[in-house]
């Protein structure tokens, strides 16, 4: 079970957390991956100049409306 | 620019400066041995200057300084008297005045339902103190308004008459009426009455938290800072909070938008509902119109549902809530409440915190807060939470319930909406309580009052990034999809 945990916090979500968010849900309900792959959320991960800051199992990340198409690519489908 | 004031009056500036110095020994963990000294830098003497002697002054911040600690822990109300701070004013009640002109009319003994008014050689009135029933009535017919209600500030402010006077002649809160809503402590000229803090108790959880990393210690903000701490930018006011030590800042608003969800799908299903987000308001349900319990909103204020996120996604947090509400001192140790909510000041508590630590929060850069929707945040002020229902309502798409809504701004118009209830003639099908006049922004716990307040916090509310509350709850739902 992978967890990603997305920050919901000010910083972040001025940058887009809810688009992320909803990018997450829509690929992981695609790819149909509700067993192996958990969504959270958390208020600040110290991060916040470079949000929207994402982990994969505690690693960190940080993802753009733009970019999270190629994360969840990259970060996720691929390390299944 | 011109210098803005802190505060509105002096008593509070008082009570913030022995705030200030407990919590000043306290992060420093020197509060046991100079704790006495904090009554001589209140009051430095030689000369008084507030009351008869700096002996008695420094009696008085003693008893001040228990309220800073925590108050009397036998007493369960979060709104205590300082007996030794009440001046005792006189209370006469109805009086006539010098301004009786002695007239033929005598309207005011006509009015008055107990004959307690006769009038002496000079035509005079005169009122029988043992018949009068303070009924104000001849006092509303007086032509030259010479009939005058003395009348103690406390009892005055208190529109639950909870507040009397004791066999010492100081004023007495009756617990089993009183709602906490804290309208006797700022309108008492003397500071005799006051709120208890737990500013103590904050302070022990921001520095055995281990600067966060042994847990996280959350600030849930209510929306009602937007009219406060004029005197600098919001964004600074939450660089402040970060630098005392919280991990984070949350808006309480985002709470209030998932009551505004729930509240409005519940009352369709209920079809009468009161709103349970002001707890002062729900306290005087509860004590005063126990008949109309069942229909008190069954969701949690937007306090407690935003600490129930909180602590979900995060077991170990600790939640503070910092507002303009003394009533949420109580509402916080409720069992619905008090495992998602550890610990709640007030704004006046705030800033007495920056200062113990000598933070100029106008020196600090900007950190956001944006969770909420407009919606959420309009909270703060009356009908804000009627006019977020509505929207709740339109958003999921409900266009077959019609709702109307009784918005009462204040306690006295609580009680006679509630009155109307109880005897099944409101036209309306729910009920917005808000205990303080002009709802939270005139909450007892704010630095200051203003006509301008609510202008402010609908500035505030439409600055948020979300426009609709469906947008500003997704997030929260991402653990359920």
């Amino acid at each position: 079970m992978k967890k990603i945990t997305v920050c919901i916090g000010s910083s972040c979500h001025l940058k887009g957390s809810r688009q992320v968010v909803e990018a997450l849900q829509d690929y992981i309900t695609e790819h149909d991956l509700k067993d192996k792959v958990s969504l959270s959320g958390a208020f600040c991960m110290k991060n916040c100049r470079e949000g929207v800051s994402v982990t994969v199992d505690g690693v960190l990340f940080s993802v753009t409306p733009e970019t999270v198409g190629s994360f969840f690519e990259t970060e996720i489908l691929k390390k299944l | 620019m011109m210098k803005q004031k802190k505060f509105d009056t002096k008593v509070q500036h008082l009570k913030y400066k022995v705030l200030r110095e407990v919590a000043r020994l306290a992060w420093k963990g020197t509060l046991t041995e100079n704790l006495l000294d904090v009554p001589k830098i209140i009051s430095p003497g030689p000369e008084p200057t507030m009351r008869c002697c700096v002996y008695k002054e420094r009696a008085i911040v003693e008893e001040r300084i228990k309220m800073a600690m925590g108050g009397d822990k036998n007493n369960p109300n979060a709104i205590q008297v300082i007996e030794i701070a009440c001046d005792e004013c006189p209370v006469g009640g109805y009086e006539v005045s010098e301004a009786c002109r002695g007239c033929l009319a005598h309207r005011c003994e006509d009015a008055c339902p107990r004959g307690a008014i006769t009038h002496d050689g000079t035509h005079k009135a005169h009122i029988d103190k043992s018949k009068c029933i303070e009924c104000g009535k001849c006092a509303s017919v007086c032509p030259y308004g010479a009939i005058l209600n003395h009348k103690r500030p406390c009892e005055r402010a208190c529109k639950v008459k909870a507040i009397s006077m004791s066999e010492t002649k100081a004023a007495k809160i009756d617990n089993n009426k009183c709602i906490s809503c804290g309208a006797c402590v700022y309108q008492c000229p003397w500071g005799a009455i006051s709120d208890k803090s737990y500013i103590l108790d904050v302070i022990d959880l921001i520095q055995k938290s281990n600067h966060n990393n042994d847990y996280k210690v959350y600030a849930v903000v209510a929306p009602s800072i937007a009219s406060q701490f004029s005197y600098a930018t919001l964004g600074q006011v939450v660089s402040g909070m970060h630098e005392l030590g919280f991990h984070t800042v949350v808006e309480a608003a985002l709470g209030g938008d998932i009551v505004a969800m729930a509240e409005s799908r519940e009352l369709v299903e209920k079809g009468f509902l009161t709103s349970s987000c002001c707890p002062a308001f729900v306290s005087y349900i509860k004590k005063q119109f126990p008949d109309l319990e069942p229909y008190i909103s069954h969701n949690p204020s937007p306090m407690v549902a935003m600490g129930q996120y909180i602590k979900k996604i995060d077991p170990t947090a600790k939640v503070i809530f910092i507002g303009p509400c003394t009533a949420k001192k109580m509402e916080f140790n409720l069992d619905s409440a008090k495992d998602y909510v550890d610990s709640v000041i007030t704004f006046e508590e705030l800033q007495a915190l920056y200062d113990s630590r000598d933070i100029d929060i106008m020196t600090l850069d900007e950190t956001p807060l944006d969770n909420a929707s407009y919606y959420g945040r309009i909270f703060a002020r009356s009908g804000g939470l009627s006019d977020a229902v509505v929207q709740a309502l339109k958003e999921q798409g409900i266009d077959n319930f019609d709702l109307k809504a009784e918005i009462c701004d204040g306690i006295e118009a609580c009680r006679i909406a509630l009155l109307k209830a109880s005897k099944r003639v409101l036209n309306a099908n729910f009920i917005e309580g808000m205990a303080c006049s002009g709802g939270c922004i005139g909450g007892a716990g704010c630095l200051t009052h203003g006509d301008k307040n609510k202008a402010e916090v609908d500035k505030y509310g439409k600055e948020a990034m979300e426009k609709t509350i469906g947008d500003a709850i997704k997030v929260l739902n991402m653990e359920n999809q």
